[in-house]
């Protein structure tokens, strides 16, 4: 009996800890939502789950595209100057009608992440570096082109973006329906798709994928465009969401919060595992951590890098944890 | 170093002698850009050859340099570290807490400070065996936070005159922030080839797995390039603060871990770890601080200066790519 006993509880052990490093985001954010919950009545109201919802659907659509890249094992450190990008020049087509204004921003950032791909595929330079230059490189052109100005969308479309980035479609708001639609077709792509099974292979094991007959460069030309149009999108979003008003700054250090969130859901950057709805947890948790220290109302607000920072820290340790001892077990 | 491949030997003389030159030219090629860079100003730019100018363009990169320095430890050993500018952050503030005291306590006990914070980096990448990437940004996000939380957000200004010099002072007519960057750049030059610290920092960022089974404690290793990198940071904070005579938790190296990176890839060493090349880091930053300097004396918005700089650090890395 001992020795049947035995393999159990620790195939117990075992699937607990293989839960916590799966869903170890989504234990902490129903704890820190009851904790919420408990100590702040303003807290669980409609108004102000969705005021979270909608302040973080933004960088939660950074976060989706960050998602695909790092899954592939690369990363996407360009993703805040697309999005400036993408804002910009939406305000300043926005003269020329609807479809320019929605769709010319979005396929000038799909192409240029398309660039970042098709470098870091066919010239073999670390997506860190080429990402990075991108980064600068595109937050110089943003500048340059708005003399560091803000620039506000055309009168005649102005209702149409700021319904789009502040509106409310059955009682929720719309930037909220965006974020949802996106995260439900992203999860179903990497889910049920091809492609999202070749971005899950080439992150396992890129050689072996690459051996099995899958065009690795393609694949990643296309993810890092999908990276480059969400980004876009989302500047346009943003814009709206302030108004009409397209900010140079905007984006600023999104990349880092957008990594962070990924990281936070479960998704590790040495690539192949992780997904989406991990991404949405961790830009849940990165959003409800800001919102208590907001309810809580005496903290300063120098103290929310402080708790981000250190939650971060926090988890990726457990994390590290809990991978390293899986190692350990494998080789056992 | 002898060529004792036989796979190079069998090569004709004179392919040879085009290796050689593609060789050369690949080692030259940073100076080149920035003798090239220099003549261009010389021609162009008003009032550029003078050696005000000259030591204020070395001066306005020496803290860029001066990270960047540990950075190319770090990237050496295939790290990261984002944490730099958090890390100037508490040195500026934390320095300003030990004015009372002498000069070099100051210098001594803000290091050590930082020191801390890059020994929990240390710690938590190779003994936790976290990725340096999501580490150091952990630190980059709470760090400046923890700096800001003690100053309130507040500019602390002081007078100390002989702390300012640290970043005011001239010797001759040398800035003394040039002075300290060249004297770590040569003393961090000496260590890492001459010392096997260096031959240590090399082997792990050429294969972690190998240098271990070589006996080289390759957590200690990594732990201390970490350090270097967070002391070589509260140096640079240091400076730029005795430079202001306030400590601004808020602006003080921000995207520093941005330009000090490129200045570390555009220099010559990979990403991916290998061999440190301080002097190329060195270069790569006054060249990234010339290119600035070119456009701002002739008046050409900084924006632009962005966009040449991503062609340059693409362009670098492309063509050090064989160096593999």
């Amino acid at each position: 009996m001992k020795s049947v006993a035995n393999p159990q509880s620790g195939g117990i052990r075992r699937t607990a800890g293989a839960f916590l490093q799966k869903q170890g985001a989504l234990v902490a954010l129903i704890l820190l939502v009851i904790f919420a919950s408990i100590r702040y009545d303003a807290f669980l109201t409609s108004v102000n789950i969705l005021n979270i919802l909608k302040q973080n659907s933004m960088i939660g659509m950074v976060a989706i595209g960050m998602t695909f890249v790092i899954l592939m094992r690369g990363i996407d450190l360009s993703v805040g100057s697309l999005l400036a990008l993408g804002g910009i020049l939406a305000a300043m087509l926005s003269p020329y009608g609807l479809a320019a204004a929605l769709i010319v921003p979005v396929a000038v950032t799909a192409l240029l992440g398309g660039v970042n791909g098709l470098i870091i595929a066919k010239m073999k330079i670390e997506p860190f570096i080429v990402t990075l230059a991108m980064m600068i490189g595109v937050r110089g052109v943003v500048y340059a082109v708005t003399k560091e100005k803000t620039r506000t969308i055309d009168d005649s479309l102005t209702d149409f973006f700021v319904t789009m980035g502040n509106g409310t479609f059955i009682g929720i708001p719309v930037p909220v329906w965006i974020f949802l639609i996106i995260l439900a077709a992203a999860a179903f792509v990497l889910r049920f798709t091809r492609f999202g099974r070749n971005v899950y292979a080439i992150g396992g094991n890129e050689d072996a994928t690459h051996l099995m007959g899958i065009r690795v460069d393609r694949m990643k030309i296309a993810v890092y465009t999908l990276s480059g149009a969400l980004s876009g999108f989302t500047g346009i979003v943003l814009a709206g969401r302030l108004g009409g008003a397209a900010q140079p700054v905007a984006g600023d250090m999104w990349e880092l919060d957008a990594i962070a969130a990924v990281v936070i859901g479960g998704t590790l950057l040495v690539g192949g595992r992780g997904n989406v709805v991990g991404t949405f947890i961790g830009v849940m948790l990165l959003g409800i951590i800001l919102n208590i220290i907001n309810l809580q109302g005496t903290l300063d607000s120098w103290w929310q890098p402080v708790i981000r920072g250190t939650f971060l820290l926090l988890i990726v340790i457990v994390q590290a944890q809990l991978i390293k001892r899986k190692q350990e077990q494998r080789r056992i | 170093m002898t060529d004792t491949n036989p796979s190079h030997q069998a090569i004709s003389p004179s392919d040879r002698r085009a290796l050689a030159a593609g060789e050369l030219a690949k080692r030259f090629a940073l100076p080149l850009v920035i003798v090239a860079l220099v003549i261009l100003n010389a021609a162009v730019t008003n009032n550029f050859l003078s050696t005000n100018t000259m030591w204020n363009i070395l001066l306005h990169v020496s803290t860029t340099t001066l990270v960047a320095i540990g950075m190319t430890l770090v990237i050496a050993t295939g790290g990261i570290d984002l944490s730099v500018g958090a890390v100037m952050a508490l040195s500026a503030v934390f320095c300003t807490f030990l004015l009372d005291y002498p000069v070099v306590v100051i210098l001594a006990g803000t290091m050590l400070f930082c020191a801390l914070f890059g020994l929990l980096n240390g710690v938590v990448i190779s003994y936790i065996g976290v990725q340096p990437i999501i580490a150091t940004l952990a630190l980059m996000i709470a760090g400046r936070g923890i700096a800001q939380v003690i100053t309130d957000g507040y500019l602390v200004t002081f007078t100390h005159p002989a702390f300012e010099a640290l970043g005011k002072g001239k010797w001759w007519s040398i800035p003394v922030p040039v002075i300290v960057m060249f004297i770590v750049a040569i003393l961090v030059y000496i260590v890492v080839r001459y010392m096997t610290f260096g031959r240590y920092v090399e082997a792990v960022g050429d294969n972690e797995q190998a240098a271990n089974l070589a006996g080289i404690n390759v957590r200690k290793i990594k732990l201390a390039v970490y350090v270097l990198s967070a002391v070589f940071a509260s140096l640079a904070g240091m400076i730029e603060t005795a430079r202001l005579a306030a400590a601004d938790a808020t602006r003080i190296g921000e995207l520093i871990e941005m330009d000090a990176i490129a200045a570390v890839v555009v220099g010559g060493t990979l990403m991916s770890g290998g061999k440190p090349r301080i002097w190329g880091t060195v270069l790569g930053a006054i060249l990234m601080g010339l290119i600035t300097a070119t456009f701002n004396m002739n008046n050409i918005p900084y924006s632009y200066s962005l966009v040449i700089k991503a062609f340059i650090i693409v362009a670098a890395i492309y063509l050090q790519r064989e160096n593999r």
